[in-house]
């Protein structure tokens, strides 16, 4: 009944509308993502700098790593990885990844079991925590600077008439404090988008082997732990690596809320720093790539051993 | 009820609040902020005792950031209907039709909206200036595309693998072609994940910051969050906190009315990708 044109068969016949459908994304996506991201790399190969793009020469891996022996015998070493800055960027960059995701993944799967029980107001709580969501990461950055404040902020006045600090803290000023400022501000925006991926792993758990487990009279606590848990673990992994990528690359907030903080600058932070404001455009394109390379891994490691399906091909 | 279970029952109730709180506390406080002026600011006010669209006045008034406001409104819009146009047609072939290399595209393009931004900044920095766009809207359509295009390509995917087969077999028993059974068949039935998916991919656009900072060098071509980011005093001491707030909340109450309109769509569309395990 098909009508055959030129012989092919209807498969073929999709197939290759399918290639002329997907040639367009896959053109565009080359020329904003590959593209970019392989000059990015060549750039970090050669003394580019951002007043001059075109007059950079190939210097091989001497922004990563020099080393130039003196007549002294002295040697030295140079590049980003004997750079002490770009090392703190690493540590902090890993301490907030992990930090803010352990807490998120907590505090996402409470507020999860709470918006999975049935409660007058459901839909409010939920309507409420999808606020911080919605709120633009720049202006939560603003909003908490200003609750933040040492002198006029709210939080401080707040621990001080709970007795919780004795004296006002210069929280995002501050080196001991400016990180957890950070943390906090992205937890309180994070946590309900890991609370709403969570819940839609929980709505998944059919009802009846809760009441199964009521009817045996066991333990909630052991229910969370031996039957809820394990049937969420694919939604709760997928969820935390979309964190957890999201994270290693922040750079809004940081950059908003505790400027120019040795404390807090991440490797998006110093990449940019190094591009844009310090001239030193191969150098940050090298950091940059060192940063890619990193998340690469990272991802490959996880996905090879959790064994994470995220392309959803695998249900059907 | 024994007294355990009402104990349980307050425990739970509290914590609720305690959520609810949270999560709305800062944006209360950034409204209450945005209508005091003056010496007042430098008291702490939990409840509005003063009332005053000064801030308001302020930050309207200049004339950069309502040109902001259009700024982004353009880029965002912009960058969304692109980006839907080139996904229907893509996502269309990654969910129905099947051929070699599926899943590994698809792992693509998942990949590449995760990529960390500061990696192919380098790279679009030379694009833009080659393409003579720096500092002009089209710098921020053209790299926004590197998020809104995978994001709206993988969530309309799973939208239409869930679509029935049958309507399509009964399209191409009819003879009909792919491009007739996506305008004719599909589009119609894909209006609301076409909804809620521009809407995520516009909030997206609308909140981009790294490019938007870098691929900027005047007031007057500045997106919000740049305009909001780099609003600033003299000095420390002098950071205009009341407009401020009052910018805030500008550019925020849309969305969270936005978001709450469309809050189940919403919630659906967030967690289209990969979940559903």
């Amino acid at each position: 009944m098909t009508t055959n044109s030129g012989g092919l068969s209807l498969t073929q016949q999709r197939q290759r509308a399918a290639f002329w459908f997907i040639a367009p994304m896959l053109a565009a996506l080359f020329f904003v993502a590959a593209w970019p991201l392989l000059r990015t790399i060549w750039f970090s190969f050669t003394d580019t700098t951002l007043s001059d793009l075109y007059g950079g020469e190939w210097i091989g891996f001497d922004n990563y790593l020099s080393v130039r022996v003196l007549e002294s015998g002295r040697w030295i070493w140079r590049g980003t990885l004997v750079d002490p800055a770009w090392w703190n960027a690493v540590w902090n960059t890993v301490r907030f990844a992990f930090i803010s995701v352990f807490f998120e993944t907590v505090l996402g799967l409470i507020v999860a079991l709470v918006l999975n029980a049935e409660f007058k107001g459901r839909g409010f709580v939920r309507a409420a925590i999808l606020i911080p969501w919605a709120i633009p990461t720049i202006v939560s950055a603003k909003m908490w600077a200003w609750m933040l404040n040492d002198q006029f902020g709210i939080i401080n006045d707040i621990m001080l008439n709970l007795g919780l600090i004795s004296q006002k803290i210069a929280w995002t000023a501050s080196t001991e404090t400016a990180m957890t400022a950070v943390l906090i501000v992205d937890i309180w925006k994070t946590t309900p988008f890991m609370a709403l991926l969570i819940l839609a792993g929980l709505q998944m758990v059919p009802r009846d082997i809760y009441e199964a487990a009521r009817i045996d009279g066991v333990n909630p606590v052991k229910v969370f732990f031996k039957i809820t848990l394990p049937l969420i673990r694919p939604a709760l992994a997928v969820a935390i690596i979309f964190r957890m990528l999201d994270a290693l690359r922040i750079f809004d907030l940081v950059y908003v809320l505790t400027p120019n903080s040795a404390a807090t600058k991440t490797m998006s932070v110093i990449s940019r720093e190094n591009m844009i404001d310090f001239d030193k455009f191969a150098y940050g394109a090298a950091q940059s790539t060192l940063l890619f390379a990193i998340i690469a891994i990272f991802v490959s490691l996880y996905i090879w051993l959790g064994k994470v399906d995220l392309s959803g091909e695998g249900q059907k | 009820m024994t007294a355990q279970k009402i104990l349980s029952t307050i425990g739970f109730y509290a914590l609720v609040v305690v959520i609810v709180v949270f999560s709305v506390f800062p944006f209360y406080y950034a409204i209450v902020t945005s209508f005091t002026t003056g010496t007042d600011l430098f008291k702490i006010n939990y409840w509005p005792r003063v009332f005053s669209w000064a801030n308001y006045e302020t930050v309207m008034g200049g004339r950069n950031f309502v040109r902001s406001i259009w700024n982004s409104i353009f880029i965002a819009t912009t960058t969304v209907v692109f980006a839907l146009f080139l996904a229907v047609t893509a996502s269309y072939a990654l969910a129905r039709v099947r051929f070699r290399g599926r899943g590994l595209l698809l792992m693509m393009i998942l990949a590449v909206s995760m990529f960390p931004q500061i990696a192919v900044l380098a790279g679009l920095f030379e694009l833009v200036r080659f393409l003579g766009i720096f500092n002009t809207p089209y710098a921020m359509i053209l790299s926004y595309v590197i998020f809104t295009l995978p994001f709206t390509v993988w969530v309309l995917t799973t939208f239409m693998r869930d679509l029935p087969v049958e309507i399509e077999e009964a399209a191409i028993v009819d003879g009909a072609t792919p491009w007739i059974i996506i305008t004719k068949v599909f589009l119609p039935l894909l209006w609301p994940a076409l909804v809620t998916t521009g809407l995520l991919a516009f909030i997206g656009a609308w909140n981009e910051f790294l490019f938007a900072l870098t691929f900027t060098s005047s007031e007057t071509t500045r997106t919000v969050p740049v305009a909001i980011g780099l609003l600033s005093g003299a000095s420390q001491q002098e950071i205009p906190w009341g407009p401020i707030m009052a910018a805030s909340v500008i550019v925020t109450v849309p969305l969270v009315i936005l978001v709450l309109i469309f809050q189940r769509k919403i919630v659906a569309g967030l967690t289209a990708g990969g979940v559903k395990g």
